[in-house]
């Protein structure tokens, strides 16, 4: 069975489906990908369903190559670097990864988070219904862990692509950094007004500390009117909790199935792809919105996914030398958290 | 006749789930009622709903909002929160055997130390008691257990110890927990059970459910052993009562 083999991978590079969905009444957390949206048109661009299993990409950089066949591949990683066999190509790309080529992703300039689908699909064990990689937890993708030099993932009904690389345009991926969208609650009556006003101003700054579990938001502490402790209850992906030190940790795809520090407000569907991008040092702050005007962002969200991604011959650019190539091999590494 | 039961709280945990809130503290009434509500949907999910969680003092409902809408779940909810019967919790027990003895039972003597009893006294109190389960939460198959006998009621650690071992039986914050995948923990580890009540390539992976209840019959090192192999030979050594 062809393969696609993992020659280098940072910290933080993990395989990722849809997410591990029926048993968060037994704790555990779907998982999935961080920005789902980037992940579902990566698996569209190579005709995958969109929630079949893509390797999802931190700014730890990965390395890969093409075992046994030819591999279509679709990769979106704007603002990383990605070059193949020295060659720098655009961070949205389609190619197809020929045994012997070497195709490079290190972190950019911008962006938290890629993924790389494979047209076929990558065979592994799915472990309660899902190959989603949970590493606290040990669950899902290669042994529960993330990924190291030397995997190597089969690909089952690979298909090739067509052999020019060709640059991928998905417009609904350029999302505006603007202000992050929230519906307040469920403990938003934990706050006195002023308080509500003062965590959607903000500005908070994103803090380098994140991971997939959490994004950790510096600034001024918000005050609690009744305390910081409840009677843990259950925890959505994006809800927002102020603990005893009154900085808002959001809580993302490897959270906590359930918490006990009172949530302020809830990050909405179509807004946490955006969130999940924003490395550390970025400044953020928040838009309260109706449930109403939540559910019409997540319409939008849904057509956009029925468009094609399309395909355009990528032009070269000159600037992309060899002498920058080398510098991206050489940094590449990072601590893996965005 | 009795009176009306109050209507929960529905509260919005962003646009994909809503939180049903019958209570803010941990009270086997306010449990009973989650659990009745959890049943009654379950019996008949509307379409769009999805995965159910409940935990303490409320049901956490992941539902599709482009399928279902919140109004028409709201209605549901408000309804059946107002009909659904309390089933009678505890119509399923389960008896878990579990060593208190070294290597297993790690922390009772610190136990010990900071209730004033002997280890001994520890390990009968708390294995003298019936334990209900109010909800998995924090770590893939953590179960929290309410029940735990008032003399061991201790607080958490001021900070974590390192992790636990695998099915480890802990108690703390006036709670009691069985616990599956290692974790740094505030709770002291008292025991531990030979019983997987996690196993995720076992179907069904969990077979105790919230509001099930739980005792724990004391073994000693050797049969923790014994129980060990028989359970991984696929031979489950928890055993099941029906009260129906």
């Amino acid at each position: 069975m062809a393969a696609l083999t993992i020659e280098t991978a940072g910290p933080g590079i993990t395989l990722q489906d849809g997410g591990r969905h029926g048993y968060l009444r037994y704790g555990i957390t779907a998982a999935g990908p961080m920005d789902p949206l980037m992940h579902a048109t990566a698996n569209r661009a190579v005709g995958n369903p969109l929630d079949a299993t893509a390797v999802e990409i931190s700014t730890g950089g990965v390395t890969v190559s093409a075992e046994g066949a030819a591999l279509g591949i679709a990769l979106l990683a704007p603002g990383f670097r990605v070059s193949l066999d020295g060659a720098a190509l655009p961070g949205a790309v389609a190619l197809n990864l020929e045994p012997g080529r070497t195709l490079v992703v290190r972190a950019g300039a911008a962006g938290a988070w890629g993924y790389l689908a494979v047209g076929g699909r990558i065979a592994v064990t799915p472990v309660l219904g899902s190959t989603a990689t949970h590493t606290r937890s040990g669950l899902g993708g290669l042994d529960g862990r993330g990924l190291a030099a030397g995997d190597r993932l089969p690909v089952a009904e690979g298909r090739p692509s067509d052999s020019a690389p060709q640059r991928l345009v998905a417009p609904w991926l350029e999302r505006d950094s603007g202000f992050i969208r929230v519906v307040l609650g469920p403990q938003d009556d934990y706050f006195a007004p002023d308080q509500i006003a003062a965590f959607l101003a903000g500005p908070w700054t994103v803090s380098p500390r994140g991971d997939r579990m959490a994004c950790f938001l510096d600034g001024t502490p918000l005050r609690h009117a009744k305390g910081h402790d409840i009677v843990s209850d259950g925890v959505a992906m994006g809800a927002i909790q102020v603990p005893g030190n009154g900085l808002p940790i959001v809580l993302m795809a490897d959270r906590q199935s359930t918490g006990g520090y009172p949530k302020i407000a809830t990050v909405i569907g179509a807004d946490l792809g955006r969130l999940a991008q924003a490395r550390g040092g970025t400044r953020i702050a928040f838009r309260q919105v109706s449930v109403d005007e939540a559910v019409a962002a997540r319409r939008a969200e849904r057509e956009t996914l029925r468009e094609p991604v399309v395909r355009e011959p990528v032009v070269r650019t000159d600037f992309a030398s060899d002498f920058l190539l080398g510098l991206n091999l050489v940094d590449g590494v990072t601590d893996g958290r965005p | 006749m009795s009176a009306a039961p109050e209507e929960p709280r529905l509260l919005d945990a962003g646009e994909a789930a809503l939180v049903v809130e019958f209570g803010s503290t941990v009270d086997p009434a306010i449990s009973d009622r989650v659990l009745a509500l959890d049943e009654a949907l379950g019996a008949d999910p509307p379409e769009g709903l999805g995965e159910r969680v409940p935990t303490y003092r409320s049901l956490m409902l992941h539902y599709d909002p482009l399928v279902l809408d919140r109004a028409t779940l709201a209605d549901r909810v408000r309804i059946l929160a107002a009909t659904a019967v309390t089933r009678a919790a505890g119509t399923t027990l389960w008896t878990l055997p579990c060593c208190y003895a070294a290597p297993h039972g790690e922390d009772v003597a610190q136990v010990a130390e900071r209730t004033g009893l002997s280890v001994d006294a520890v390990v009968s109190a708390h294995a003298g008691a019936t334990y209900r389960v109010y909800m998995y939460g924090f770590a893939p198959g953590f179960a929290y257990l309410g029940g735990l006998p008032e003399p061991l009621a201790v607080p958490r650690r001021p900070s974590p110890r390192p992790p636990h071992p695998t099915n480890a039986v802990m108690i703390g914050g006036g709670l009691a927990a069985v616990a599956t995948v290692p974790m740094p923990t505030g709770w002291y580890v008292i025991g531990a059970t030979p019983a997987r009540l996690y196993a995720p390539e076992r179907d069904p992976s969990f077979f105790i459910d919230a509001g099930d209840l739980i005792r724990f019959e004391p073994i000693d090192a050797t049969t923790f052993e014994s129980l060990t192999a028989r359970e991984a030979a696929g031979e489950p050594v928890a055993r099941r009562w029906e009260a129906r």
